[in-house]
């Protein structure tokens, strides 16, 4: 079976997942990383490094910023070319497209978001998450090339070897670009949350902390978010002894504590961290479901009865404005940070 | 301007989804709009206060279809077109953007055509990419902050890293974001107006298309595995005792 793994990267900067869908393609055999951008040689050398036989490159200005149309006018032009059964990617917001357009390009169709998958031959059955993971479906792709992207942190990723090579083959860029980029805002970065092995969220509840009296001069709506960027500050601590992400509910978002990007839940990310830690989060139906995939939950939330309970492991019916920082301080202790 | 909103009806967000017999079951939840679609109402709505025009809503599905048409009515779309055969019961994405860009062709164009960032049942989001490359239109993606000149726009497009802004000539394909403004709710007059209104269904053989062969196939359901319930709750006479009694219990799942 001729496998591909498209390699998603922002800037030449690959994402955790691209690795993993390397290490589900080498589970075939060998593999062609197809690579897109431009001064990405790094990029190619890393995809040696995880397993893949043979890079190929469009390494070219055209493909310098992430743009749907040439990136999936070049894909398209290569796979139309060298006909692989499968081409695999990560799920991210540009995968979707580029999978999307090529799929009509070359008359075929994407499987996203799989969580699970076996072969039938060479026809790959795949299991995807429907009604924001309420359910899962079982699906298959009639025609090749099959596009599966690929849930982050749903397959384990191969270790990294470092100095292996194989074949580069470089690849022309194919224009049809119809947009043109401006410019880029990336200060909501710092840990990805999609990737991220702990996530650390903060609900409505953290603006609530009784013990705290607003500087002088404050209205009500002023002093509301203060009071939420002091409750932030014990979660963002709480997420940093764990080199983890902070994440945070629809209510926390909506309220303005935090910026959209940080929304966790069925309108904004699902998270697949080892731990979730949620904080003064109530436990809507929304946010669990963001949640599922979470393998250890652990609630802190002063109403013993909060829905969050129900999902969570282990659980603190307190106030979390003392508990936060003692649980700071005790995992800062016991991991010897 | 003209400007076409794609939606789409699925089950209540709040309903109860199980499997039963084999298939997918909301209970008596009702059929709505769905949520990402109304945000798609919303921003085609905004564009046409700013600049004129009309708003077509455009949706594929059932008779019950109808219902989220008249949503967006009553939310201020001047009129719907419900696609509707039963050739289109099983419909994955690339048969679904090839009717909406024959029915966007019946329709003579547009200038906007606006879609919600996903839906809420199959959740892919690959629709507004495959309407825009079979209309062969500039594709902008999870668009805030959208801004028309003459026949040049510019959003900002959100994706993992931040955001970007991005630029286009008109006519183009649009998914929208939350950030746009929360949807309007349905005026009274809209309501009355919706309840009067036609609604004009197209078959396939009105579209002058086939039914499209679907590539992407059910096979079958399962129910994610039920997550372990039995909360432990974690007490003591301190924060620092109860702190450190749940980091032990965190630390010994070996999960870090």
């Amino acid at each position: 079976m001729k496998t591909w793994v498209y390699i998603d990267h922002f800037k030449g900067e690959p994402i955790p997942a691209d690795w993993e869908a390397l290490g589900v393609g080498k589970g075939f055999g060998a593999v062609t990383a197809v690579i897109l951008g431009s001064g990405v040689d790094l990029v190619a050398q890393a995809a040696f490094e995880y397993g893949a036989d043979e890079v190929l490159l469009a390494d070219d200005p055209s493909l310098a910023d992430y743009r749907a149309e040439p990136h999936a006018a070049t894909l398209s032009a290569l796979a139309g070319d060298a006909k692989p059964d499968l081409i695999l990617m990560p799920t991210t917001t540009r995968t979707r497209e580029i999978a999307a357009i090529c799929a009509i390009d070359l008359g075929s169709g994407v499987i996203t978001d799989v969580s699970a998958f076996e072969l039938d031959g060479e026809k790959v059955v795949a299991t995807r998450p429907i009604y924001e993971g309420n359910l899962s479906e079982k699906v298959t792709c009639a025609a090749k090339p099959q596009f599966i992207t690929l849930r982050g942190r749903a397959f384990p990723r191969p270790l990294r070897e470092e100095g292996r090579t194989g074949t580069l083959t470089r690849a022309a860029a194919k224009g049809d670009a119809l947009t043109v980029v401006e410019g880029y805002t990336t200060s909501e970065g710092g840990v990805s949350l999609a990737a991220a092995a702990v996530v650390v969220s903060g609900g409505r509840g953290v603006s609530n902390n009784p013990a705290l009296t607003p500087p002088a001069g404050m209205d009500e709506r002023q002093a509301e978010a203060w009071r939420a960027q002091e409750g932030f500050k014990l979660v963002d601590q709480l997420a940093s002894v764990l080199g983890g992400a902070v994440g945070a509910s629809r209510a926390a978002v909506d309220a303005g504590y935090i910026p959209y990007a940080h929304q966790v839940g069925q309108t904004g990310k699902i998270v697949a961290p080892d731990l979730y830690i949620a904080c003064g989060i109530s436990g809507a139906v929304q946010h669990i479901v963001g949640i599922r995939s979470a393998k250890l939950v652990v609630a802190i939330n002063k109403d013993p009865d909060a829905p969050i309970f129900k999902v969570a492991r282990y659980g603190v019916a307190g106030d979390l404005f003392q508990i936060l920082p003692a649980l700071t301080e005790a995992f800062r202790t016991k991991l010897g940070k | 301007m003209k400007i076409i909103a794609c939606i789409k009806q699925v089950p209540d967000s709040e309903a109860k989804i199980t499997l039963r017999d084999g298939q997918v079951s909301w209970g008596d939840a009702p059929l709505v709009i769905n949520p990402f679609d109304e945000y798609a109402v919303e921003g085609a709505l905004q564009q046409k206060e700013a600049h004129g025009g009309t708003v077509t809503a455009l949706c594929i599905g059932p008779e019950s279809a109808r219902d989220a048409i008249k949503h967006a009515l009553a939310m201020g779309a001047d009129d719907g077109i419900l696609v509707s055969d039963a050739a289109l019961e099983t419909l994955d994405t690339q048969g679904a953007a090839r009717v909406l860009a024959a029915a966007i062709g019946k329709l003579g164009g547009a200038d906007l055509v606006v879609f919600g960032r996903q839906t809420l049942d199959a959740g892919t989001g690959l629709t507004p990419a495959q309407t825009a490359r079979l209309l062969r239109w500039p594709l902008l993606s999870l668009s805030g902050a959208i801004k028309i000149d003459g026949d040049a726009i510019r959003v900002e497009r959100v994706f993992e890293e931040g955001r970007m802004a991005v630029s286009a000539k008109l006519p183009a394909v649009l998914s929208v974001v939350q950030s746009i403004g929360e949807p309007r709710y349905p005026s009274f007059m809209g309501i009355r107006r919706a309840s009067k209104a036609e609604i004009p269904v197209w078959s396939l053989a009105d579209l002058g298309i086939p039914a499209p062969e679907p590539v992407v196939t059910r096979l079958g359901l399962v129910s994610p595995p039920a997550r372990e319930a039995n909360c432990e709750m974690i007490t003591g006479s301190s924060p620092a005792e109860i702190a450190g009694t749940l980091v032990d219990r965190i630390l010994a799942e070996k999960v870090l």
